[in-house]
């Protein structure tokens, strides 16, 4: 993808984040690049929150009989670690961070399509998490991420509505977002930049877009649903007002499956992103892993009901489930064989972000070949509501999403700030988070076989050894992800200078200044290339180079 | 519904097989080695089924993670960046590999769904000769009563060897009924009845879990299952049995709660005779027509009014909060001894 006339600014201009100063040039903002960075702000805070929940569960289960906190509290640890971890920090977490960031760089366009409704998302984000951490400090709230009824409508008594108002609040921020994403992909592209000219982060950003559009509206009306029976006893979900307890969980999962890959498909475009750069190839069948994209968006509205084969739901409805699941898991395995031939004959180098792609697609295939277990139903009748379920969805949210989150911010965070970070450290931080990771969840794959139930605040003793490893891993994991926080922070002032374009990567972001400019291009690009001409690119520089370059590199 | 029918002779055969026992046999074998257990011990008849899968599965997973985790190894250290391949050719998509690795995907996939389907077909078939056990869900205990009387609070005494099917509802919220060591878990919903059944091939102790997150002591709500010769559980339910079986407390309350008023044995009352109606047809009056299982029976209880049948007045006042789970499955196990007597007489 090469670019006409467009020369290189120098990096002492004006750019986004020195073009104007004071708390109203960020909070009256428009800029994508500054509501960016209001949206990694905020996530990060609640990534820690969430976090900090995950850490005093996995400190509590060291014993059988609990060693931290009463039964109650656990319960709302974990529901905590599990709304702050899906609403606050994983959905919006690439979409609204990079993609905000990147999505009108990557088609060389000035801005999204709606600047002003861009800035409104991140208020409505605000709002909502505003209600859900009112939620946790006004005494918490324990039905569990899911807001099962008729627990949640009738028989809790913490906080509900104030932390289900916050969810349904920030729903409408993912609406907002994924509307400008499509409007902004389908009308603001650069001359010549035709579809499968895309680089496959705008595929799955687009792909991720159509589903937050078109599923967020779901939860909305559930929730609402569920508000309506808890304040004035319409009967709706509790058989004792005339209602279907199990009409609410196909009305959830109709949503939060395909919000399962809100949170997946921004990953696989970020490590498309990466692999293609740090292997210097074009990904390996750029058109299968769009189209997957796609296909995965599509069936993902048809699954919803592998989370009930043990509801008593009808067992022919269960097979059309279960076929539809594993029909889902074909293009996903599509795109694990397309990076891993990615590889092949390339010139691979291994900063940070590579590592944090490969750790992806290692992780992500593990969460995906264990997800055939639940989608089988012989073996998901045993497996359902157990710690292998905790682990499958860990392996894919937390050993995919957040592999691929890490490898997207430290991809692409000399573009954000114009600085380098000490590579060494987030190779360590990198390797260290991998093997946290797997020290955590996959003892949890065990225990869920040998019968341990999730959520279970006390447990009988014969599963203390695996729960004492799961903790550990937990704590080397806690750890790690601290380390990217300091040096991260600490480059944005005393990193090396980055230059526009570090990695010699593809793609329109990287042919403008580091930082950009408020406007990102000094004038429209014209694209005359396919996404990843790597071949006429110059190579990767060595660590020794990218690390000696410094302030030499204009 | 001929639900343990299996698809296809072949795939039987190849399910069944000797290649497949060849093949999984050893797996189990090793799987029972005394270091860190693997499975929960196998205590049913559907234990062994569900570790194959289960096995097999993970054998499936080992290879394919096995491949790309190596794979990517090899090309990562073959391709790394060095002088004389920095600059690689331009990739070029090969559509004969895109195919291989969607259809072979695709075949083990269908293999699997194939596999997994007919034995749940196999596994949710409860025999027609078991033995009933009736469980209600309450925040946070299990109740759970055998027809001939005793109840018990979070433990299970059930003979080994024999058909057990377990008929379950809640009191309140959803909870979950889940015993590892059988293999088996099913929701236990307020306002419906769920049904799971097993058969116990080893004696001893086994512990239940609720499996749905039910509020505050969700952790609490385990117990026992104790599996007993068949010998030691007739001793056991001669001595527990003190009180009046279900069907006794059925007939008790039916009149106490004046059903036998309308409920006439000879269809001379308002309501429809209940002698054999467990189990057959019932025609509404709005064109439906419903067999009368537990959750009609239940729901002709406590909400007469959303089922109007034809031919009768619906005059039937609600039972709604005046009778409790077990009351009620009390009464269900009367109505099924009228069907019982009446096919007796026959």
């Amino acid at each position: 993808m090469s670019t006409a006339a467009v020369a290189p600014p120098p990096d002492s201009r004006v750019n986004y984040l020195n073009a104007n100063y004071g708390f109203r040039s960020w909070l009256l903002t428009t800029d994508h690049k500054r509501i960016a960075l209001l949206y990694l702000m905020s996530i990060t805070v609640m990534f820690f929150i969430g976090g900090a929940a995950a850490t005093l569960m996995r400190l509590h289960l060291i014993t059988p009989e609990g060693t931290l906190v009463q039964p109650a509290t656990y319960n709302k640890l974990f529901t905590v670690h599990g709304i702050v971890m899906v609403f606050f920090f994983m959905i919006p977490s690439i979409p609204a961070v990079l993609g905000n960031f990147l999505v009108p760089m990557m088609i060389g366009a000035k801005d999204l399509a709606f600047p002003k409704l861009n800035l409104l998302s991140w208020y409505i984000y605000i709002v909502g998490a505003g209600f859900t951490l009112y939620a946790i400090l006004a005494g918490g709230v324990d039905t569990g991420w899911t807001f099962y009824t008729p627990y949640s409508s009738t028989y809790a008594n913490t906080q509900v509505i104030a932390a289900a108002l916050g969810v349904f609040i920030t729903g409408f921020s993912s609406i907002l977002t994924g509307l400008n994403f499509v409007v902004t992909i389908h009308k603001m592209r650069a001359p010549g930049l035709t579809w499968f000219r895309m680089p496959l982060f705008l595929w799955a950003m687009y792909a991720t877009s159509v589903i937050m559009v078109l599923g967020t509206p779901v939860v909305a009306i559930t929730i609402v649903l569920v508000a309506l029976e808890r304040l004035l006893h319409v009967g709706i979900f509790d058989p004792k007002l005339g209602g279907d307890p199990i009409l609410f969980q196909h009305l959830f999962w109709f949503y939060s499956h395909p919000a399962v890959y809100i949170m997946v498909l921004p990953g696989m475009g970020v490590v498309s992103e990466v692999i293609a750069a740090f292997s210097r190839k074009r990904i390996f069948g750029y058109s299968m892993v769009a189209f997957s994209s796609l296909a995965i968006a599509v069936i993902s509205f048809l699954v919803w009901g592998h989370h009930m084969f043990v509801t008593g739901q009808s067992i022919y409805a269960g097979l059309i489930f279960s076929v539809l699941s594993f029909l889902v898991a074909i293009p996903s395995a599509i795109k694990v064989f397309n990076w891993t031939a990615t590889l092949y004959k390339g010139s691979i180098s291994y900063q940070a972000p590579m590592l944090y792609a490969l750790g992806f697609i290692g992780l992500f295939t593990m969460g995906g070949l264990t997800g055939l277990f639940l989608a089988s139903l012989a073996t998901d009748v045993h497996l359902n509501g157990t710690y292998f379920i905790v682990a499958h969805f860990h392996y894919i949210m937390v050993g995919g999403t957040v592999m691929a989150y890490m490898a997207g911010i430290h991809f692409w965070w000399p573009k954000i700030t114009g600085r380098l970070y000490p590579d060494g450290w987030a190779r360590f931080a990198a390797l260290l988070i991998f093997v946290g990771f797997n020290l955590t969840f996959f003892p949890q794959f065990m225990l869920g076989y040998l019968g341990m139930p999730r959520r279970y605040a006390t447990y009988p003793a014969e599963f203390q050894v695996l729960n004492v490893m799961s903790s550990a891993g937990a704590s080397i994991l806690g750890i790690a992800y601290l380390i990217p926080l300091v040096y991260l922070i600490w480059s944005m002032r005393y990193g090396k200078i980055a230059g526009p374009n570090p990695w010699n990567a593809t793609g329109l972001e990287w042919k403008t200044a580091s930082p950009p400019i408020t406007e990102n291009f000094e004038e429209t690009p014209v694209v005359t290339e396919e996404a990843y001409d790597y071949e006429h690119m110059p190579p990767m520089p060595s660590s020794a180079e990218l690390a000696g370059e410094g302030d030499a590199h204009v | 519904m001929r639900t343990g029918e299996r698809f296809n002779p072949a795939i039987e055969y190849f399910l069944k097989g000797r290649m497949l026992k060849a093949f999984t046999l050893p797996i189990l074998a090793a799987l029972d080695w005394p270091g860190i257990p693997l499975r929960p011990e196998p205590g049913s008849t559907i234990a062994e089924g569900v570790d194959k899968l289960h096995f097999f599965l993970t054998g499936i997973t080992f290879i394919f993670t096995v491949i790309i985790f190596s794979t990517i190894l090899y090309f990562a250290i073959k391709y790394r960046r060095r002088e004389g391949n920095l600059q690689p050719a331009a990739t070029k998509t090969i559509m004969a590999l895109e195919i291989t690795w969607t259809v072979i995907p695709a075949a083990i996939c269908a293999l699997i769904f194939v596999w997994s389907s007919s034995l749940y077909f196999e596994n949710s078939r409860a025999p027609n000769a078991s033995m009933e056990i009736f469980v209600v869900g309450k925040q946070w205990m299990w109740h759970l009563q055998h027809p001939e009387g005793p109840r018990e609070i979070n433990e299970l005494h059930v003979p080994l060897g024999v058909p057990v099917k377990l008929t379950m509802t809640s009191e309140d919220v959803i909870h979950d009924f889940y015993v590892p060591a059988f293999r088996i878990k099913k929701d236990v919903l307020p306002g419906r009845y769920t049904s799971i059944w097993f058969q116990a091939t080893q004696t001893g102790k086994f512990h239940f879990f609720c499996a749905q997150y039910c509020g505050m002591e969700h952790a609490g709500m385990i117990g026992w299952v104790y599996v007993m010769t068949p010998g030691d559980y007739e001793v056991w339910l001669a001595g527990g049995a003190k009180g009046e079986s279900m069907t006794q407390a059925g007939a008790r309350l039916f009149t106490q709660y004046g059903c036998d008023t309308c409920h006439k044995p000879d269809e001379t009352g308002k309501g429809p005779s209940l002698n054999g109606i467990f189990g057959k047809p019932q025609k509404l009056k709005d064109g439906r027509t419903l067999d009368v299982d537990e959750t009609f029976i239940r729901q002709a209880i406590t909400n007469p009014n959303s089922m109007p049948l034809e031919n009768y007045a619906p005059v039937m006042p609600t039972f709604q909060g005046q009778l409790n789970e077990e009351q009620i499955l009390d009464l269900m196990a009367y109505v099924k001894s009228l069907g019982a007597l009446e096919r007796k007489a026959k």
